[in-house]
């Protein structure tokens, strides 16, 4: 199969590598780029694990096509903190015990991330359905909700800054 | 602050703290390597052929046009492994559940697997395979599996158990029976008899992550796996067994686990992984699909059930009985008789019997998944409970007080109780402000308890101090939710040094001996005293080595917060020696200090747990929506209890999503109808509300004779009964 080059940023560096025309965006983050973060729990689309933000909307890499990042700006989990510093997600997930695998984290903090950025000002309800699309068994989503409303006040403060 | 510790006579600095995890970073930023996260040079890709059938005989498979396909390194059926028939019968199960073996047994079941040098080429050599199959007819009920009439899934089964023994195939593989008692004069005394059947669907572990490896194998016979495994050991020794090889020569290494609730226990596709590395002597990544997870990867049983309970007027239980009929898949399992040992074991019963039937059927091996087999018997008997209650006119939750099992209670399944946390559970059920909330129109409230033995096994771990006074402890048990800094938080209070000093890391299984698999909670319990005799072990050798600092008998030395002492008077004037200190001597003292520790953990407590679920059904569309949802639990000591808390809600969750949403759909077909998450519903986040959680620490004789943090494990509980309680009601008005 003919391969196709693409050339896109990836956590704000530029990026370029040849897929084939049926290879999803995640399997091109984990297998060509190295990078394992985002995960493949169904491939389907329906559990969030391989959440990622194209352009600033969160979508499901696992159904997006490696072709289609071509000069888009791709952010993963591998680009949510800067340099030393956690984004108060991650702290805030590691303080409030939000994960217990661990395997859901990363696309639950790249999901939550893209919803506080848009607004971190929201009710409980309403960040229950925003985040209703990450599958996580493990802690029943009490200490990840917690977690992310924690975060919120902490984004809130820092935007007031 | 230090968690509080009423139940047992001890102080902790450490245990109890609700620290950050030591592999929170890793986690968070997408560092940490998973089953399906490493690779090697070289690797090849595998994937696996599965029966279209529920049922059918394998007549012939033409391997040819896939082998000659460019890119194709290796392609394996059963004839590619040896053959252990007439060999050890629970091995060969193994085996054919890898590799279906002239029968395939359940849609979904392996025939054929491929090893090629990238995904599509993979594919492509999948659909190239000719598998001529004739089909044989089926069964997926557990009740039509029964029937004399049933299509027999296994024929060398000769029901166990029962006397005389079955000279015939069927598919029921045991009976067991539990109680003690006399049931007829327990009934007669009653003056209220309930009795209801009951059906549960099955469901799966559900875990995130699905099975991956990475398996390398030479002809040599030396060979390395990574998998993410609740047990590298077993694995390794399953393994070796199956393949022919030398245990020691095949290293298992297991990666994060994202998920196992007991469905890794098991394997599933890793033997088929080392055996496709053999052959093309290549690297082989094998990672499942969901549709492959549901459809061949064990969920827990579905289920049929008959319970009768009998009492007085006044609420007394006078007799109580289970007829339980357990579907364990195509392979014998033991999840019948699991049922039968924890129906009844709430409760303190004159008269009781259990009976447990393990039946075949064309459906994927059962796994263990979260006190196995105990949700669906506990369902039934609570179920069962609420409507004696009703029919007493009692309160059900008082109803359950009044029949409690105690300390020296003699449980249904047969040992007699120490101290137990039943009683505790429901008073604190009754104590709390749960109860008391308001309850609108078409909102109803259930009560249900649960059981679960635990477990401790054999360990190993090894504990290694630095020449700086850091510690590095190497655990054989799979952190499967925390358990980390929970090894780390008991090195540390043993030790008497800071948490941050000690970085805890899981062995591959040629660094240590022995660890039974993560499973029947015994991760943090068992590996937890393993860590404490471990530490003591190299406090020993920092008393020696600090005798030898301070030029006094070793007798004269103490240890006592991080550092030793030497004890009497003519001592006085000498100085205190850190474990920093000792440490960095080590090397003109005698070397490397450690302490090592081998140990089948024994002792480990019963636990129980008590849920309070509100939920609102409404009327006209069914739909249920989780109100409140509180869970009280005996944890014996919470080590970490933000993790305790976690395990808790999320069994909670699990058993929320099983009573609401989650079941396999068989069609007529025998085929399984929603293998994937769309279908398959598990719950979601905008499904629940804030779960409250209560650790109750029962003491029990453990913490006396370990005398440290440890009775029971933070264990996991799964409870759908309070929740389907309720639903069952809604339906049945």
């Amino acid at each position: 199969m003919s391969g196709v080059t693409v050339t896109t940023t990836v956590n704000g560096d530029p990026v370029q590598y040849v897929c084939t025309a049926d290879e999803s965006l995640l399997d091109v983050l984990r297998n060509r780029l190295n990078m394992t973060g985002s995960k493949e729990g169904c491939g389907t689309g329906d559990c969030g694990a391989c959440s990622i933000t194209m352009d600033g909307r969160l979508v499901c890499s696992c159904l997006v096509l490696g072709a289609e990042a071509e000069g888009r700006s791709i952010e993963t989990v591998e680009g949510l903190s800067e340099g030393g510093e956690l984004q108060p997600l991650q702290e805030k997930f590691i303080e409030h015990a939000a994960f217990q695998c661990g395997i859901c984290s990363p696309g639950f903090l790249v999901a939550a991330k893209a919803l506080l950025d848009r607004n971190a000002n929201q009710v409980e309800e309403e960040y229950r359905y925003a985040l209703a699309g990450n599958l996580c068994r493990c802690p029943g989503y009490d200490k990840i909700l917690r977690a992310v409303q924690d975060a919120a006040k902490v984004m809130r403060r820092k935007k007031k800054k | 602050m230090p968690y509080d510790t009423s139940y047992t006579d001890q102080s902790f600095s450490r245990v109890g703290q609700r620290v950050n995890r030591p592999d929170g970073l890793e986690k968070v930023t997408g560092r940490a390597k998973y089953g399906a996260d490493m690779n090697a040079a070289g690797q090849l890709v595998g994937k696996i052929l599965r029966s279209p059938h529920a049922h059918a005989l394998i007549k012939k498979i033409d391997t040819s046009k896939a082998e000659k396909l460019p890119g194709v390194k290796a392609v394996v059926t059963a004839d590619d492994f040896p053959d252990h028939s007439g060999g050890d019968r629970g091995m060969l199960d193994i085996l054919e559940n890898c590799m279906a073996r002239g029968r395939a047994l359940y849609d979904g079941h392996a025939v054929a697997a491929v090893a090629a040098v990238d995904e599509t080429t993979a594919r492509k050599a999948l659909k190239l395979i000719k598998v001529q199959y004739k089909k044989l007819p089926h069964v997926t009920d557990v009740d039509e599996a029964m029937k004399p009439s049933a299509p027999v899934v296994q024929d060398w089964i000769r029901t166990r158990g029962v006397d005389p023994a079955p000279t015939s195939g069927s598919n029921v593989h045991q009976r067991s029976e539990f109680g003690h008692g006399d049931l007829d004069a327990g009934f007669a005394e009653a003056d209220v008899i309930v009795e209801k059947s009951y059906k549960t669907e099955q469901t799966h572990q559900g875990y995130i992550e699905p099975h991956a490896c990475l398996a390398t194998l030479g002809p040599d016979g030396v060979g390395d796996l990574w998998v993410t495994t609740q047990g590298h050991f077993t694995f390794r020794n399953v393994c070796a067994n199956l393949l022919g090889l030398d245990v020691a020569k095949l290293k298992v290494t297991s990666s994060e686990i994202g998920g196992g609730f007991g469905g890794k226990t098991h394997v599933w596709m890793e033997p088929v992984a080392l055996q496709l590395s053999r052959k093309a002597n290549r690297p082989v990544k094998l990672v499942m699909s969901r549709e492959e997870v549901f459809k061949a990867t064990g969920p827990t049983s579905s289920t049929s059930m008959d319970i009768k309970i009998g009492a007085t007027k006044d609420g007394r239980i006078t007799a109580a009985s289970a007829e339980l009929r357990y579907q364990c898949g195509a392979f014998p399992g033991i999840w019948g008789m699991l049922g039968a040992m924890t129906a009844w074991a709430c409760y303190d019963l004159k008269n009781v019997k259990a009976v447990g039937f393990d039946v075949l059927c064309n459906r994927p091996k059962v796994a263990a998944y979260r006190a196995p087999s105990a949700p669906m018997a506990a369902f039934g008997v609570e179920s069962t409970i609420d409507l004696l209650a009703a029919e007493l006119g009692m309160d059900a939750l008082e109803l359950r007080i009044k029949n409690a099992a105690k300390e020296g209670t003699r449980a249904s399944y047969g040992p007699v109780y120490g101290p137990i946390g039943i009683g505790p559970t429901l008073d604190a059920v009754k104590n709390h402000p749960h109860m008391k909330k308001r309850l609108g129109k078409n909102q109803g409230r259930g009560v249900a308890c649960g059981f679960w033995f635990n477990f401790g096994g054999q360990t190993c771990t090894d504990l290694n101090v630095s020449v700086d006074g850091t510690v590095n402890l190497t655990v054989g048990t799979v952190d499967v939710g925390g358990s980390k800094a929970s090894l780390a938080l008991i090195a540390a209070e043993e030790l008497g040094i800071p948490y941050e000093q000690v970085r805890v890391q899981v062995g591959d299984t040629a660094s240590l001996g022995h660890n039974d698999t993560t499973e029947g909670s015994r991760g943090t319990f068992s590996s937890g005293m393993a860590t404490i005799f471990a530490a003591r072990n190299a406090i020993t050798v920092l008393r020696e080595r600090a005798a030898m600092m301070l030029d006094v008998p070793v007798d004269q030395v103490v240890w006592e917060d991080g550092a030793a002492r030497a004890t009497g008077k003519k001592n006085s004037n000498l100085p205190q020696l850190t474990l920093k200190e000792i440490a960095g001597k080590s090397p003109t003292t005698g070397g490397p200090i450690a302490g090592h520790n081998e140990v089948v953990a024994d002792g480990a407590g019963v636990s129980f747990a008590s849920h309070i679920c509100d939920v609102e059904v409404d009327p006209e569309t069914g739909a249920t929506k989780i109100l409140r949802y509180t869970v009280v639990q005996d944890a014996g000591k919470a080590i970490h209890p933000d993790y305790v808390e976690g395990q808790f809600q999320g069994g909670a969750a699990q058993g929320i999503g099983w009573a609401l949403n989650e079941e396999y759909i068989y069609g007529k077909d025998g085929k399984l109808q929603n293998p994937g998450f769309l279908d398959y519903r598990i719950p979601v986040c905008s499904d629940l509300p804030f779960i409250d959680t209560e650790i109750l620490e029962i003491l029990t004789q453990t913490t006396h004779t370990v005398c440290v943090a440890l009775a029971k494990p933070p264990s996991c509980r799964l409870w759908q009964p309070s929740v389907m309680r309720f639903q069952t009601q809604w339906v049945s008005e």
